[in-house]
């Protein structure tokens, strides 16, 4: 505070018909250390309204659906298929040995859903990413592979899709 | 009459009929005088200055009055050229008080409901009346408005209205340039189409992406930026009606707000850094000095009294009104000239021309391919090398690049004069031609061989060099790499700042034609859409 006096002459020449002025009185350091008080509490309570302000479109609870979907009995999976399950963006995949895996279509640049090719590769359609056949990135601005989701059985025999929960890359579920 | 006379008096009536005493017939009198004159004293009382015939009224009019007073009372016949604005300020503005009337109306039918929003555009189109017609020239001018920005800013730039004293409205400009770009894409999330749903996905994601650095880093779990601002803009972890409803709020009412406060600023500043910036006249430029009395030395006939103590370069001190005229009607005329042409053009648009609308959302499956309005294709372009650096670290390097060249480039210079003479126009041409090469090789390359990722001997780089070495960032050192060489070659940083906004201006236009035409089905290159494969 002191400083600012200090120099506040330098700081603020003023024309000589002003600075001779005898109504002109150059304000006391008291007074300045006052002023900048009030000045940095304005803008401290301005500051902290704001964040206040802005708390509030910040969710603390999150609108959520389901992410755990029936998807029929293993049964219903042939041997040696892949399936389309559009609805909840993932292809389940069922190997020959009766292994079975989940595929979310989710492509992991910024969300778009990569449709699958005959040849096992899937694209993107909004910037170009390929995956292979397993979801690891071939191409493109994907940062990394398309996630394996879980899969799990219910009590009463049917496959748990888990849209929210990966598991590692290679994760069969023997059925 | 008698019933008035409740108090009579001395006073022979009539002799003063201003001049009222109560409870006298001269109060009748002096109230059916006012009675009569009631037009003249409620119009008086709103405009202080009589019929604009006189070049006198005529500045008072322009002085006196709210809105015709963001205009000087004389204005310089060079700013009146339409070689130094091309009018595309005004045009501009026009623009968006259209769009600002429109979008009003469209409010009235158009409802924020993820299940009733894609209806409603449609009742609009076909069953509220004029409602089509309102919706396209809302649509219409919204386009014509960013690519009126982007034009504006680049004759601002090229006529050096850009540098000092006016480098602090420069980059309020750079705000509104922003602001714009962020009222059209809240804009087309709106109808709530195919192009809405996946254009929020993918923003939003954008607005995640710093995880790419922070995953790379492996810092997310203490810093999550990205998730943060996902959450903030949607409200959910998916795309929904909290989404929506926080666009609508975005688009209608906080991001106007800005824009009008912006403005207001803008063209404010525009007549407080001393009016448009135009071809001088050689005027011996004598320093500013302090003036203690308000003493008239020259021809002026202006008294300086209040910039006694001003010692700043403040444009206007020193400066004589010669060669100006009258701004009513010779300014006024021109900027209503523009408005009508604006408004014709977007009233023709709008009635011939209707505003695309697509399929309806679709959460499952994406266009294909799923493209962004032509001036977010550029933009498109950088994310497809990628998400973080195209979407947000080059953006955001040129937004403040652009803003920071009126500081770094102090260099005087005369204003008004396109390309500063004859060495800028040849520095922009070698940089479009430097451009356009540098930009179609990238293009080319990446087109046949893919980048990083794609590639075998970098599957052991590290991510974070993958997002940060990719074609978009190497453009943009190059650009950069140029202009400063551009400095060293010509000794002048106002031809290296031509150079790196030539650079940036060609870059743009060639990937947003590249996108455009050239990206087909899963962002493939194909050479023409009628080369795209059907289904
Ligand atoms: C919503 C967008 C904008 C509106 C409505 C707007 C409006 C205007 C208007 C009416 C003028 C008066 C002169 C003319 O017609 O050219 C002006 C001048 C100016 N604008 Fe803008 N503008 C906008 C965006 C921008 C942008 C994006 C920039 C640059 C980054 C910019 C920088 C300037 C500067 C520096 C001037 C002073 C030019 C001179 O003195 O010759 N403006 N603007
Ligand atoms: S969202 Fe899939 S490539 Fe961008």
């Amino acid at each position: 505070m002191g400083g600012t006096k200090k120099n506040g002459e330098q700081q603020h020449p003023l024309p000589p018909s002003l600075a001779q002025s005898e109504r002109f009185v150059p304000p006391k350091t008291r007074r300045d250390f006052l002023g900048l008080a009030a000045v940095w509490t304005a803008l401290g309570t301005f500051f902290v309204a704001l964040v206040g302000a802005m708390r509030l479109p910040m969710p603390s609870v999150f609108p959520e659906s389901n992410s755990r979907s029936k998807i029929g009995p293993p049964s219903a999976f042939q041997k040696g298929s892949a399936t389309h399950l559009v609805h909840l963006q993932a292809w389940i995949f069922r190997d020959n040995d009766g292994g079975m895996y989940a595929i979310s279509s989710v492509c992991t640049h910024l969300g778009c859903i990569a449709g699958r090719q005959d040849t096992g590769e899937f694209l993107c359609p909004c910037h170009g990413s390929r995956f292979n056949a397993g979801g690891e990135v071939l191409g493109g601005p994907a940062p990394s592979a398309l996630s394996w989701l879980e899969l799990s059985i219910a009590p009463d025999g049917q496959l748990v899709l888990d849209r929210q929960r990966s598991v590692k890359r290679g994760t069969r579920l023997m059925a | 009459m008698t019933l008035l006379s409740i108090k009579p008096t001395g006073q022979s009536p009539g002799d003063d009929p201003g001049h009222r005493y109560e409870g006298e017939p001269g109060a009748v009198k002096a109230y059916l005088h006012n009675l009569k004159v009631l037009p003249r004293t409620i119009r008086d009382s709103i405009v202080r200055h009589g019929r604009p015939v006189s070049d006198r009224s005529r500045s008072q009019a322009v002085m006196g009055n709210f809105f015709l007073h963001v205009l000087p009372t004389r204005t310089h016949v060079n700013s009146l050229k339409f070689k130094t604005t091309l009018g595309l300020g005004v045009i501009t503005l026009v623009l968006f008080f259209l769009l600002v009337i429109t979008g009003v109306l469209l409010m009235i039918y158009y409802k924020p409901d993820v299940n009733q929003a894609y209806d409603s555009m449609w009742d609009i189109m076909y069953v509220v009346p004029t409602g089509r017609f309102m919706r396209n020239i809302h649509r219409w001018s919204a386009h014509a408005m960013v690519a009126c920005v982007i034009l504006h800013m680049a004759r601002v730039f090229y006529t050096s209205a850009c540098k000092a004293p006016r480098e602090f409205n420069w980059v309020v400009g750079m705000g509104l340039f922003v602001v714009t770009l962020f009222l059209s894409f809240t804009g087309y999330l709106l109808p709530w189409d195919q192009l809405a749903f996946w254009a929020i996905t993918i923003g939003s994601n954008i607005a995640q992406s710093p995880r790419e650095v922070t995953e790379a880093l492996g810092i997310t779990q203490q810093f999550d930026i990205g998730g943060m601002q996902k959450e903030l803009l949607l409200g959910a972890h998916y795309v929904g009606q909290e989404a929506l409803t926080r666009f609508y709020v975005l688009h209608v009412m906080i991001l106007p707000m800005v824009l009008v406060a912006l403005v207001g600023v803008h063209v404010w500043r525009v007549r407080k850094d001393g009016g448009l910036a135009r071809a001088a006249e050689r005027i011996p430029s004598t320093p500013p000095q302090i003036r203690a009395t308000t003493k008239s030395s020259g021809p002026s006939t202006k008294t300086w009294g209040l910039m006694a103590i001003i010692r700043s370069k403040t444009p206007h001190v020193d400066k004589e009104m010669t060669n100006t005229v009258p701004s009513y009607p010779n300014a006024l005329y021109a900027v209503g000239a523009l408005s009508m042409l604006t408004v014709a053009v977007m009233l023709i648009m709008g009635y011939f021309f209707d505003a695309p609308l697509r399929e309806i959302a679709n959460p499952l499956v994406p266009e294909n391919p799923a493209k962004a309005p032509w001036y977010f294709l550029g933009l498109q372009e950088l994310v497809g090398y990628s998400a973080f650096m195209g979407g947000v670290g080059i953006p955001a390097i040129v937004v403040l690049g652009l803003a920071l060249i009126p500081y770094l480039d102090r260099e005087q210079e005369e204003t008004g004069r396109w390309f500063s003479g004859r060495s800028g126009g040849r520095v922009a041409l070698w940089s479009l031609l430097f451009t356009a090469i540098v930009t179609v090789g990238m293009l080319v390359f990446t087109v046949n061989y893919g980048w990083m990722r794609n590639w075998e001997m970098t599957r052991t780089v590290p991510q974070i060099v993958i997002v940060l070495v990719n074609p978009g960032t190497v453009l943009v050192t190059l650009f950069a790499a140029w202009s400063v060489w551009t400095v060293r070659r010509t000794s002048s940083t106002r031809l290296g700042a031509i150079a790196l906004f030539t650079c940036f201006l060609v870059a743009f236009a060639i990937m947003t034609y590249f996108a455009l035409v050239h990206r087909g089905p899963n962002w493939q290159f194909y050479w023409w859409p009628s080369t795209w494969p059907v289904h």
